[in-house]
């Protein structure tokens, strides 16, 4: 039988640095929850508002996946491998830290705010060689389909990363219903609503909740108003 | 009062200096920072440390031979693999590995 946690948005860690407001659903930096520490290798989902004109600096990353998905505004980014470019909305980053790197992101605009999503993963193998790669999302605009922009292959739709790890973006109008069939056994998914309401397993979700599902192959998701919503399918062991 | 002794082994220095000077704004913990298996275990052998932080750059057979005498010399010694390279995970790393 399925199992689920929810996530309600307002349970979330909250950090204000002033220039940075970020809604944390798993511990993170200065926000420490036991028990919210990842589902499964899913560790860091990161809601983050970024005022005009500022970022953050130059620092490190190692042995992690990171994916980015800008919401509102433009982010400009920069790295340790030569990369210089600008993140815009509809379009995924992601960067495999490895044996490490170095970037900055910035919001590419002085006045207003950009939002986006910074997602880490525990990647399937440490120390890999670091990459970067930021893609155009196709089909994201379509309606009531699972549109998925991540997968573990590189000839697969969306970016690839080092995990066995499936993202997928829905936009459904209200009263859809579909299924969702999980790639591989033993996997679980975290469903994060961007907008709307949905339902999932008879679990209402609001704006910004988060609810994890697993021990089950399959599940149906309800959008209870115009919705829209964030898939990440992921190992719970790993 | 004795500050909690950190060792973090890998070999990216920038990184591993980032996450000395993290651990340090703590004034309860001290990094120590060796760059190999060996240094790590001479480090050990005359200091005492209450959790070990495995970071970038080591072999996967360096990371299960550290793992292996580290757990042999000091079975009590929490070992904890780093991931992130920075703040983002990091005080939640030391917290768990050293039980708070």
């Amino acid at each position: 039988m399925a199992q689920t946690v929810l996530h309600k948005a307002n349970t979330r860690g909250v950090a204000d640095h002033g220039w940075l407001k970020s809604y944390q659903s798993f511990s993170f930096a200065g926000y420490y929850n036991p028990e919210r520490m990842n589902f499964g290798a899913l560790r860091v989902l990161n809601d983050d508002i970024v005022t005009g004109g500022n970022g953050f600096g130059e620092h490190p990353h190692d042995n992690m996946e990171i994916i980015s998905i800008p919401l509102e505004g433009d982010l400009q980014h920069k790295d340790s491998m030569g990369n210089t470019a600008t993140i815009k909305a509809g379009e995924i980053q992601v960067m495999s830290a490895g044996t490490g790197i170095y970037h900055s992101e910035y919001n590419a605009d002085a006045k207003n705010p950009a939002k986006f999503l910074q997602i880490w993963l525990f990647p399937n193998k440490r120390n890999v060689t670091p990459r970067y790669d930021q893609i155009l999302l196709n089909d994201t605009d379509k309606r009531d389909e699972f549109v998925q922009i991540l997968s573990p292959n590189a000839n697969d739709a969306g970016v690839w990363i080092y995990q066995d790890a499936w993202f997928n973006m829905g936009k459904f109008n209200a009263k859809t219903t579909r299924t969702y069939n999980l790639n591989k056994k033993g996997d679980g998914v975290y469903i994060f609503v961007l907008s709307g309401q949905v339902e999932v397993n008879g679990t209402l979700l609001d704006t910004r909740d988060g609810l994890g599902i697993w021990d089950t192959d399959i599940f149906e998701i309800k959008a209870v108003s115009d919705a829209e919503f964030l898939l990440m399918e992921v190992p719970m062991e790993f | 009062m004795d500050k909690t002794q950190i060792l973090i082994i890998g070999t990216n220095k920038p990184i591993m200096q980032t996450i000395a000077r993290l651990i340090d704004q703590n004034e309860k913990w001290r990094a120590t920072i060796a760059s190999s298996t060996d240094e790590a275990i001479k480090i050990c052998l005359k200091q005492q440390f209450s959790l070990a932080l495995i970071c970038a750059g080591l072999s996967a057979e360096d990371e299960l031979e550290l793992n292996k005498k580290l757990n042999e010399l000091y079975p009590k010694l929490p070992i904890i693999m780093h991931y992130g390279g920075g703040s983002g995970l990091l005080f939640a790393e030391i917290y768990q590995g050293l039980g708070l």
